[in-house]
C-alpha cells in the first residue's frame, strides 16, 4: 500500500497544502488584523468611533462571508488572473483563500480585541496615549493569546477551503483526495490524504494552545 | 489647581437623559487632597473622569493649572493628561508586562528616551517599595502591590495633580491605610494636588485636607474635613459621618435607666471634642467643680489629621440647675453639647 509513487505524491500534496495555508494565513493576516481593529476601534464609545466606517466595512465582511467558498472560488477567478496570471494551480489557489479569510480573520480579531477590559484602554487615554499607542502597546499584547489561538482557527479553516480549492485544480491534499480518491474511487489514497489532514490539523491546533498557553503562563 | 464651574454631564442612553452633574462649581487648591464622597451613582466618579475629560462635560468650565481644559484640541489634551496621573479601583494594570513594564508604560507614551526611563522607572519602584518585585507580572501581586504599581506608574512623568477614582475600594481594611499613607507621603514630599473620590467616610477621615459631599449630581456640601465631621450641614453628610463615628446609640439606653426622684435630675448628652479640648481632662474637672454624677455610656475618639476628635455619651445626674451649670461649663470648654433625651 505504503508504494514509493503513493508517498511521493502524497509529500508533494502535503508540501502544497502547507505552502498554500501558510501564505493564506500570512496575507489574510496583513489584511484582516488592521481590519478587525478598525472594526473595534471605529465601534460606538471605542477610541475612533466612526459610525459610517464601522457600519460599511461591518456589512462587507459580512457579504463576503456569506457566499459559499466554491463559489467565491469561481466568481473571483478574473482577480486571480489579474494577480497571478492564472486560476489553476497552488499559487494561484492562495488568492481565493486569502480573500475568503479576510472576513474570517477581521471578525476573529475584533472578537478578541474586545475582551480587553475597558480599564486597560481609559487608564492608557489617562496617560495621554494616542490611538496608535494603544492599539499596539495595548490592545494587541493583551490580546495576544486569543490572537494565536485565532491563527491557529483560521489555518485550520484554511485547510478545509484549501481542500475545495483543490478540486477546481488548486493542488495539494485537496486535488489529490478528488482525482485519485474520488473520481477513480481509490481508497488507497483517500485514506493516507485524510489521515495526512487530521495531522495537520491537530498539529497546527496544538501549537497554538501551546503558544497561547505559554504566554498565559508567564502572564500567571 | 482645579477650578470647576457650573459643570453639567448629560448622558443620553436609550434617548433618555440622564443627568450625572447638575451645575457643579469646586475648587481644589495646589497641594491639598481634596475628597469627593457620594453614594454610588451621585456623580463622583462622573465628575472625576470630567477633569481629565475620559467623559466630555455637556456644558460648564474645568481650569487645571490655569488652563481651561474642556477646549483643548487632541494633542494638548494627550499632553495635559500626561501631566495628570490617575490611579483606578481596580487598578487597570497590563497583564502583558511586568511591573517594571507597567511603570515604565507612561514614560514610554511620552516619548521619554529609553535610558532615562529605565532610570526613572528604578526611582519609582523604589518609592512605591517594590523594587525587588519589578519582574513580576500583575497577576503575581496582592491588591496592595497592584495599587502600588498603579501609584508608581499614575506618578512616572512627574505629573502635578492624581486623580484617584475609588482607588481603596477595592482593597481590605488594612491595605487601605498602607495605601492611603503612601498617597499621603507622596502628597507632603512633592506638594502633588490629590483629588480622590470614594464612598467611605475613613477614607476622607484618614487622608483628606477637605471634602465635597455629592449627592444627587449635585455637590451639597463642601468644607474642611475636621468641620464636615464635627457639623455635618446636610443629611447625607451627617449620615457619612456617622459611619465613621457610630453616634447611634441604642436604644434601651435613650429609653433611660435611671429615674429622677424630684431633688435629682438625670440627662442624656452627647459631647463632641475637636482638637486641643480632646486632650484635657475636661470631663473629670467638671466632676470635681459640680457636684454630680457621670455615667459614661459610650465614647470613642479617632484622629482626623492628627487633630483628636471624639464623641462621648454620658447620662449626667444631679440637681437640675447644677447640671445646666456643669452643661454650660462644658461648652465654655469649647465642647460641642446635645442633649439627646431628658431621662
Amino acid at each position: 500500500m505504503f508504494d514509493a509513487w503513493l508517498v511521493e505524491r502524497l509529500l508533494l500534496a502535503t508540501w502544497e497544502t502547507v505552502y498554500m495555508v501558510v501564505l493564506s494565513t500570512v496575507f489574510s493576516y496583513l489584511l484582516g488584523l488592521p481590519l478587525g481593529v478598525i472594526l473595534v476601534v471605529t465601534s460606538p464609545g471605542h477610541i475612533m468611533e466612526n459610525k459610517p466606517i464601522n457600519r460599511v466595512l461591518g456589512w462587507i465582511i459580512n457579504a463576503v462571508r456569506s457566499i459559499p467558498f466554491i463559489i467565491f472560488l469561481i466568481l473571483i477567478i478574473p482577480i486571480t488572473r489579474l494577480l497571478v496570471g492564472t486560476y489553476i494551480g497552488t499559487v494561484a489557489s492562495i488568492v481565493p483563500l486569502t480573500l475568503a479569510a479576510i472576513p474570517f480573520v477581521a471578525r476573529l480579531v475584533e472578537t478578541s480585541l474586545k475582551e480587553i477590559e475597558w480599564g486597560l484602554i481609559e487608564a492608557a487615554l489617562s496617560m495621554g496615549a494616542g490611538t496608535w499607542s494603544i492599539i499596539t502597546k495595548v490592545m494587541l499584547p493583551e490580546a495576544k493569546p486569543s490572537l494565536i489561538l485565532g491563527v491557529a482557527i483560521t489555518a485550520i479553516s484554511l485547510v478545509g477551503y484549501s481542500a475545495m480549492a483543490g478540486i477546481v485544480g488548486g493542488g495539494g491534499l485537496g486535488t489529490l483526495a478528488y482525482y485519485y480518491g474520488y473520481q477513480r474511487y481509490d481508497n488507497s489514497i483517500m485514506w493516507p490524504t485524510v489521515i495526512v489532514l487530521i495531522i495537520l490539523v491537530q498539529g497546527v491546533q496544538m501549537l497554538g494552545d501551546n503558544l497561547a498557553q505559554r504566554i498565559n503562563k508567564k502572564r500567571g | 489647581m482645579i477650578e470647576i464651574k457650573n459643570l453639567t454631564k448629560i448622558f443620553t442612553v436609550a434617548k433618555q437623559k440622564i443627568t450625572a452633574l447638575d451645575d457643579v462649581s469646586l475648587t481644589v487648591k495646589k497641594g491639598e487632597i481634596f475628597g469627593i464622597i457620594g453614594l454610588s451613582g451621585a456623580g463622583k466618579s462622573t465628575l472625576i473622569r470630567c477633569i481629565n475629560m475620559l467623559e466630555k462635560p455637556t456644558a460648564g468650565s474645568i481650569m487645571v493649572d490655569g488652563r481651561e481644559i474642556t477646549t483643548f484640541k487632541k494633542h494638548e489634551l494627550r499632553a495635559a493628561r500626561q501631566k495628570i496621573g490617575m490611579i483606578f479601583q481596580h487598578f487597570n494594570l497590563l497583564s502583558s508586562r511586568t511591573v517594571f513594564g507597567n511603570v515604565m508604560f507612561p514614560l514610554e507614551i511620552a516619548k521619554v528616551p529609553h535610558r532615562k526611563a529605565v532610570k526613572r522607572t528604578l526611582e519609582l519602584l523604589e518609592l512605591v517599595g517594590l523594587t525587588e518585585k519589578a519582574e513580576a507580572y500583575p497577576s503575581q501581586l496582592s491588591g496592595g502591590q497592584k495599587q502600588r504599581v498603579g501609584i508608581a506608574r499614575a506618578l512616572a512623568n512627574n505629573p502635578k495633580l492624581l486623580l484617584s477614582d475609588e482607588a481603596t475600594s477595592a482593597l481590605d481594611p488594612q491595605t487601605t491605610r498602607s495605601i492611603l499613607k503612601l498617597l499621603r507621603d507622596i502628597n507632603s514630599k512633592f506638594n502633588l494636588t490629590i483629588l480622590l473620590i470614594t464612598h467611605d467616610m475613613n477614607v476622607i477621615k484618614e487622608v483628606c485636607d477637605r471634602v465635597a459631599v455629592i449627592d444627587n449630581s449635585r455637590i451639597v456640601e463642601v468644607g474642611d474635613v475636621l468641620n464636615v465631621f464635627a457639623a455635618p450641614g446636610s443629611p447625607v453628610a451627617r449620615s457619612f459621618v456617622e459611619t465613621v463615628i457610630g453616634k447611634e446609640l441604642p436604644t434601651e439606653l435613650l429609653q433611660g435607666s435611671g429615674t429622677g426622684d424630684g431633688q435629682t435630675e438625670a440627662v442624656l448628652v452627647r459631647v463632641a471634642f475637636i482638637g486641643a479640648s480632646a486632650g484635657e481632662p475636661v470631663i473629670s474637672s467638671m466632676i470635681r467643680k459640680y457636684d454630680i454624677a457621670a455615667n459614661i455610656l459610650y465614647g470613642n475618639i479617632d484622629r482626623i489629621k492628627d487633630i483628636p476628635f471624639g464623641n462621648l455619651t454620658l447620662e449626667l445626674s444631679g440637681p437640675s440647675r447644677v447640671l445646666q451649670d456643669a452643661m454650660d461649663y462644658l461648652r465654655s470648654r469649647g465642647l460641642e453639647i446635645e442633649v439627646l433625651n431628658n431621662v
